[in-house]
């Protein structure tokens, strides 16, 4: 790390006493970051912008929120309609969620994808997982505010799986209710939490950017940065790209915001909770829907669940097992992976089962957002099945046998070469 | 790793190319500062009074109830008002402080629209204490009007402050008489 | 291959949206509201009619509990003509001088003001059902966002229903055959036929402008920030759009040198 000398008096003062400029300066102008960036590397810089969102337009919204059950519902229709600007503000909170996980499923995507997650990274991934955990339970806890059906009901659904675990689920699910159903005390303490989660997200986001600035971005062609032609200062360079990036994904944000606000959401939702009426399809948000499919495949004649059934696990329980797996198992991939290339676009055989895992998650999200009837009860099984085969078989397989196409010595090099911007 | 030091004001086609770029710097901060500025807006916005708060920024008061020499105090906009039916001789009294030393110069004429009826906020100027006065066993102070039992304030018939550390007369609240027996206030 | 994927992922989402009625999916027609697309707003004349025929028909079961006499400004009615509608109706006052809030036997009200929510027909729950053979009237307020379809499931839903069910559906005598409602069998008996209410502008009191203009009502009732949304979508998109094109501007020429 080179000295900064500061022109500056005043800054020189505070930065011997608090070296907050120096550490600006470390992680900006003085930064280096690979050349060769593309677009999928915009997504970090979208989802922290949209953390930001959502933490202003939540701190906003609950000055005007209630979390007791007899107001909860209105309350927010009162803020849609009687509060200055208040269904901006809730409309843009609503649909900042489902924005939120776009981008960092998007980010999750490339980092599958460009072996982002491999040595030396491998904390920074496993950070990013720890995030996207955070983010779930802050989006569950959230969707129960409003206090319509799906919050009742979804959280009705989610909190029993808890039941599944021998000896100790009913306890913890009544613990977790704070009673003998989903009622005021679980809406109170749901309140509190999601409160509290995204500061735990903004905490965990330091550590992550932390363990970035640690071992440097990767890059698209997996080869690690090794002299300064090969690399930019992060600015000016990608603050002008990521503030672009931002320009776009803002466009895309509020066009939903202020023409299809309801896209992303369930109509259900606008029926104030009713204990004594289930809706005919209780359906997570989307965000949700490859795990709740995963969650149900796992009847007692659904042919991946004889394994637990040789270890007396019951399908309840299977099926929580192998939800909160399907997450579980992404933090081993820096070891699951033993390629001697990291990038997809050096590993011809990986590419193509990338896509096929992508489309794998796609079915398993139109799975869970269908009744589990007919051909999908079927089509669910497989589909969760091959989720876990990508994981624990084909991507170690692979690793070992995969012919790699050669990899270029250094960024500087492969730039030079080609005239193009590099692809994806 | 090197730190790289890549010159961000690399000439990019001399002289020319430095001012577009940094006019084109300037216009777009400009543009992104005006945008923060109304991205910013319906947050502070939403902390402004809300539509149905402002709905209820008015009360009606019916005066036909209120006899002579009675005191009733109802609330608007979460603040006690008292409404006063004057009797002759403190509609007298106040009249005759008009030329008394006042603290905040009033004439008693610009605190009421019909002299026997007397419409002020019922909180002390100094520090928000609601003065005694209202019920006819009350402290009336040396003014024969009302006393705040927080820090000695004395107000007069006309709701002047006289004596104390209150620093103003009490706020008479904007009201209009609908019609003889009715106030709005607010 | 990626051009593939991408029109797969559009396919998919295109036709995954929520899930739905399982077996029958019932067709809406999709109708021409003037509150939809980029542009949207509302007619007022219409949302005047659309309230005249809530009042005179639908009120008379469903309330409209989110919606304040005050919010009737917004479709044309002055403050005066709003505080004469809203003294229509009663809600119940607070305690006398006594404390009590009975008088003689019976409860004491006084006349709604404009800043008192749509007074209900029914007390509570359970006089709604019972006033409607055991059904309960949903509150409208929030209709058109609450069912898949939005206003095109409520137009639907009242120009839907049929004399007789068809052949082979066996149905109750409480019952009505409707062809948008699931399961197509709904307690409500068909509300709105021509000149169920007398419109004072002229507009022809068919079945289906009564049905267009009280959905018209409803969904203003149920989204009334609606035009100024919109309105305000199109100023931030043109600015954001003005804002972008400056960033990618500024973005190539910082890029120029390393291209």
């Amino acid at each position: 790390m080179s000295e900064v000398n500061w022109k500056n008096p005043v800054i020189k003062w505070v930065d011997s006493r608090l070296p907050v400029f120096s550490m600006m300066h470390h992680s900006t102008a003085g930064y280096p970051t690979p050349k060769n960036l593309n677009y999928w590397w915009n997504f970090g810089s979208l989802a922290l912008t949209v953390l930001v969102i959502m933490i202003l337009t939540g701190v906003f919204l609950v000055m005007n929120y209630t979390p007791h059950t007899s107001m909860a519902f209105d309350s927010v229709e009162r803020i849609m309609r009687d509060v200055n600007y208040g269904w901006l503000l809730r409309y843009l909170h609503m649909n900042g969620a489902s924005m939120f996980f776009i981008v960092v499923y998007i980010h999750m995507f490339r980092g599958l994808y460009y072996g982002s997650y491999r040595a030396p990274r491998e904390i920074l991934w496993a950070v990013g997982l720890l995030i996207y955990l955070a983010m779930m339970a802050t989006g569950f806890l959230g969707y129960v505010l409003p206090w319509g059906q799906m919050s009742f009901w979804g959280a009705t659904v989610i909190t029993n799986l808890f039941s599944a675990i021998p000896l100790v689920g009913d306890p913890i699910v009544t613990w977790l209710w704070g009673g003998f159903s989903v009622d005021n005390p679980t809406l109170n303490r749901f309140f509190s939490l999601h409160y509290l989660l995204p500061f735990v997200i903004a905490a965990l986001v330091g550590v992550h950017l932390w363990a970035l600035h640690t071992v440097k971005s990767s890059n698209p062609l997996g080869v690690e940065m090794k002299t300064e032609a090969d690399s930019i200062p992060f600015h000016p360079y990608y603050t002008i790209k990521d503030l672009y990036g931002v320009g776009l994904f803002m466009i895309f944000f509020l066009a939903f915001v202020f023409w299809a606000p309801n896209f992303f959401g369930e109509p259900d939702n606008y029926i104030e909770a009713n204990p004594m009426v289930t809706p005919a399809h209780i359906v997570p948000e989307w965000y949700y829907l490859p795990f709740y499919a995963i969650l149900r495949a796992f009847t007692a004649d659904a042919f991946i669940y004889l394994p637990f059934q040789l270890l007396f696990i019951t399908p309840k329980l299977a099926g929580v097992i192998a939800m909160f797996g399907a997450i579980i198992i992404l933090f081993f991939l820096p070891w699951l992976d033993r390629s001697p290339v990291r990038s997809a676009k050096f590993r011809p055989i990986y590419k193509q089962f990338f896509w096929l895992f992508f489309i794998d998650c796609l079915i398993l999200g139109y799975v869970g957002a269908k009744p589990a009837e007919g051909i999908l009860v079927v089509v669910g099984q497989w589909a969760t099945l091959y989720y876990f085969a990508h994981i624990l078989v084909i991507i170690p397989l692979l690793s070992k046998f995969e012919k790699t196409r050669p990899v270029p010595d250094s960024i500087a090099s492969a730039v030079t070469k080609t005239a193009k911007t590099e692809e994806a | 790793m090197a730190e790289t030091a890549a010159n961000p004001t690399v000439e990019t086609g001399g002289e020319d190319g430095e001012t577009r770029r940094d006019f084109l710097l300037l216009a777009t901060s400009a543009v992104g500062v005006v945008g923060t500025g109304l991205a910013v807006w319906p947050f502070i916005d939403s902390m402004n009074p809300s539509a149905d708060v402002l709905a209820l920024a008015s009360t009606e008061v019916d005066l036909s109830a209120i006899e002579e020499g009675q005191s009733i105090t109802i609330t608007w906009r979460g603040k006690p008002v008292f409404v006063r039916h004057r009797t002759e001789d403190e509609i007298a009294q106040a009249k005759k402080d008009d030329s008394a030393t006042l603290i905040e110069v009033q004439k008693d004429e610009e605190r009421v629209q019909k002299e026997q009826w007397l419409v002020i906020v019922g909180v002390c100027t100094h520090l928000g204490c609601i003065p005694l006065g209202q019920k006819a066993t009350d402290p009336k102070g040396e003014f024969g009007g009302w006393f705040c039992p927080c820090h000695g304030s004395h107000y007069d018939t006309s709701g002047r402050i006289r004596k104390g550390p209150a620093p103003k007369n009490l706020e008479v609240p904007p009201y209009a008489f609908i019609d003889d027996e009715t106030i709005k206030i607010g | 291959m990626r051009k593939i994927i991408l029109s797969a992922v559009a396919a998919l989402a295109l036709t995954a949206g929520t899930a739905q009625a399982s077996g029958d999916a019932v067709e809406l027609h999709k109708q021409d509201w003037s509150f939809n697309g980029l542009f949207g707003h509302y007619d007022q004349a219409q949302l005047k009619r659309g309230f005249q025929i809530y009042k005179e028909i639908c009120a008379g079961c469903h309330s409209l509990r989110l919606v304040a006499y005050r919010n009737l400004q917004a479709i044309g009615f002055t403050e005066d003509e709003v505080k004469e509608i809203a003294a229509e109706y009663e809600v119940p006052a607070g305690p006398n001088e006594f404390g009590e809030i009975i008088e003689d036997g019976e409860l004491r009200k006084r006349p709604a003001k404009p800043a008192d929510k749509f007074v209900p027909p029914f007390a509570n729950e359970l006089a709604a059902k019972a006033g409607n053979g055991g059904s309960l009237p949903p509150d409208l307020s929030l209709m058109n966002k609450a069912r898949k379809g939005g206003p095109d499931y409520v137009y639907g839903l009242l120009t839907g229903y049929l004399e007789e069910a068809p052949e082979g559906v066996e149905m109750p005598d409480t019952m009505y055959y409707n062809k948008v409602f699931p399961g197509h069998q709904i307690s409500m008996a068909p509300p709105l036929y021509a000149e169920a209410v007398e419109y004072e502008d002229g507009t022809e009191p068919t079945l289906d402008n009564h049905a267009k203009d009280v959905v018209a009502f409803l969904n203003w009732a149920a989204e009334p920030e609606l035009e100024e949304r919109k309105s305000m979508g199109l100023k931030v998109m043109i600015f954001l759009i003005v804002l972008t094109a400056m960033f990618y501007a500024l973005k190539r020429r910082i890029w120029a040198d390393v291209h």
